[in-house]
């Protein structure tokens, strides 16, 4: 399975291509709309403003193909905004238009009553029963690592592949089919951050 | 709910660990790779390298590090010492690391904090402030590895930080620095409630319970230490029972 990398100039994916290293999978860079030929497992571990990544992706003609990509349901692991984008829109830049592959809109912690934005560190999260094959081998609930100031309000609760709570419970993950996308860092969360990407790509290469 | 984060410091000069490491099942515990893998097996939260190399040039060796520490240890690096613009951030953070540390760039020029907020977004900078208390009763910011008096009040100046668009706020307490007799929690907690981001508080720890006492008394969100861990007086994992013991939520 070939896995490839979404890049749009915007940040550090060291990370991400060293994780995958580790559970024994090598990803290639993602830059250019000929690219997503050549893969069959599309990884997007955005970060930036919603408004803003999504300018990015439009200028550098990346846009258009992602949303295809998801809308022929082709394998998908989302990271942190590439959770975000899925969802129709965000308080973060009102009037863009996200992915809408999910129902639901992304929404800004509230800071009444001291609570720190962004919600940085490590956060309990529990997984849902229904969604087994995804967290197999992982504790109930886990710690991973989280860092950021808006949060999906999850529209379709039936998606919710774990849960967390930071002033708001919120979901901090979706799954279904060929698409599995979290709001937290796995690729910073040690080994069990390790190991739900192994089971996420093990399981996605299952659809192909 | 999120837990409180136990940071190791490790003080890195031209590539080599100094203020030495004890660990005795390290064959080189001058190699800043080799700490971290020591602190990441310990379940450290996050690491920071703190870079006192004196030149620039010999900085491309923390660049170096940073990356092989990146290959390894899967777990948030932050990196401070000498970055000044919005350059030698970037290449840090291309290097792997998740979050850049700036102290006297800061305060000569605030600016700074702006144009790193809007490159890399606000979760990206830590802004480090050493704080010594004065005769007023408050706390004044110093630079320069803490030689240097500003005008600046500490609180103010966190919470001018804050409004800048750091993500996080390194706390030093210079009077409590190197003492272990415990972190300045009257500095801490004004500081932490000054702003509506992070604070990690920095300086002081001697015992664990000097730890628990900033962390709940001083509010802060996270506390970093680094000669109780190197000399091996406890683990992380020491840390973290004791916490988990005292009712501070940790990650086990």
């Amino acid at each position: 399975m070939n896995l490839g990398v979404l890049d749009y100039g915007a940040g550090n994916l060291r990370s991400v291509l060293n994780a995958f290293t580790a559970i024994g999978r090598e990803a290639k860079l993602v830059t250019k709309p000929a690219q997503f030929d050549d893969i069959d497992l599309l990884v997007f571990p955005g970060q930036g403003a919603f408004g803003d990544s999504i300018r990015i992706l439009k200028e550098t003609h990346l846009w258009d193909p992602l949303k295809a990509w998801l809308k022929a349901e082709k394998p998908y692991l989302g990271i942190c905004l590439g959770y975000q984008l899925l969802f129709e829109d965000s308080e973060e830049s009102p009037g863009v238009e996200g992915l809408a592959v999910a129902p639901g809109r992304v929404r800004k912690f509230d800071s009444a009553h001291g609570l720190k934005i962004p919600h940085m560190g490590w956060n309990k999260v529990t997984w849902a029963e229904d969604k087994p094959v995804w967290w197999k081998d992982l504790p109930d609930p886990s710690h991973l690592y989280f860092v950021h100031s808006y949060y999906p309000d999850v529209a379709d609760p039936s998606l919710a592949l774990c849960r967390t709570d930071y002033g708001v419970p919120f979901i901090a993950g979706i799954a279904k089919k060929n698409l599995m996308a979290v709001q937290f860092h796995p690729e910073k969360s040690q080994e069990i951050g390790l190991k739900l990407l192994k089971n996420s790509v093990d399981h996605l290469a299952t659809t192909l | 709910m999120l837990t409180k984060r136990i940071i190791p410091c490790l003080d890195v000069k031209e590539g080599r660990v100094v203020k030495g490491t004890q660990f005795l099942q390290l064959r080189d515990a001058g190699d800043p790779v080799e700490c971290a893998k020591v602190y990441n097996a310990q379940g450290a939260d996050e690491l920071v390298f703190l870079d006192i190399t004196a030149s620039h040039e010999e900085r491309k060796t923390m660049v170096d590090v940073v990356a092989r520490t990146a290959e390894s240890c899967f777990m948030p690096l932050t990196v401070g010492g000498g970055i000044r613009t919005v350059a030698d951030m970037r290449e840090m953070l291309l290097a792997g690391a998740d979050k850049v540390g700036i102290n006297t760039a800061a305060v000569k020029t605030p600016e700074v904090i702006d144009a790193a907020a809007e490159a890399f977004g606000c979760q990206c900078l830590v802004v480090a402030i050493d704080a010594k208390r004065n005769a007023h009763g408050s706390w004044t910011v110093y630079t320069h590895g803490g030689r240097n008096p500003t005008e600046l009040d500490a609180v103010e100046w966190a919470a001018e930080v804050c409004r800048r668009g750091a993500g996080e706020i390194l706390l030093t307490s210079m009077d409590s620095d190197g003492t272990k007799a415990g972190y300045d929690i009257a500095l801490t907690r004004a500081v932490s409630e000054a702003v509506s981001i992070p604070v990690i508080a920095s300086g002081g720890a001697g015992n664990l319970q000097h730890m628990a006492d900033v962390l709940s008394d001083g509010k802060a969100d996270a506390v970093l230490a680094a000669s109780i861990f190197h000399f091996g007086e406890y683990t992380v994992g020491d840390v973290k029972r004791f916490l988990d013991q005292h009712q501070v939520p940790v990650r086990l």
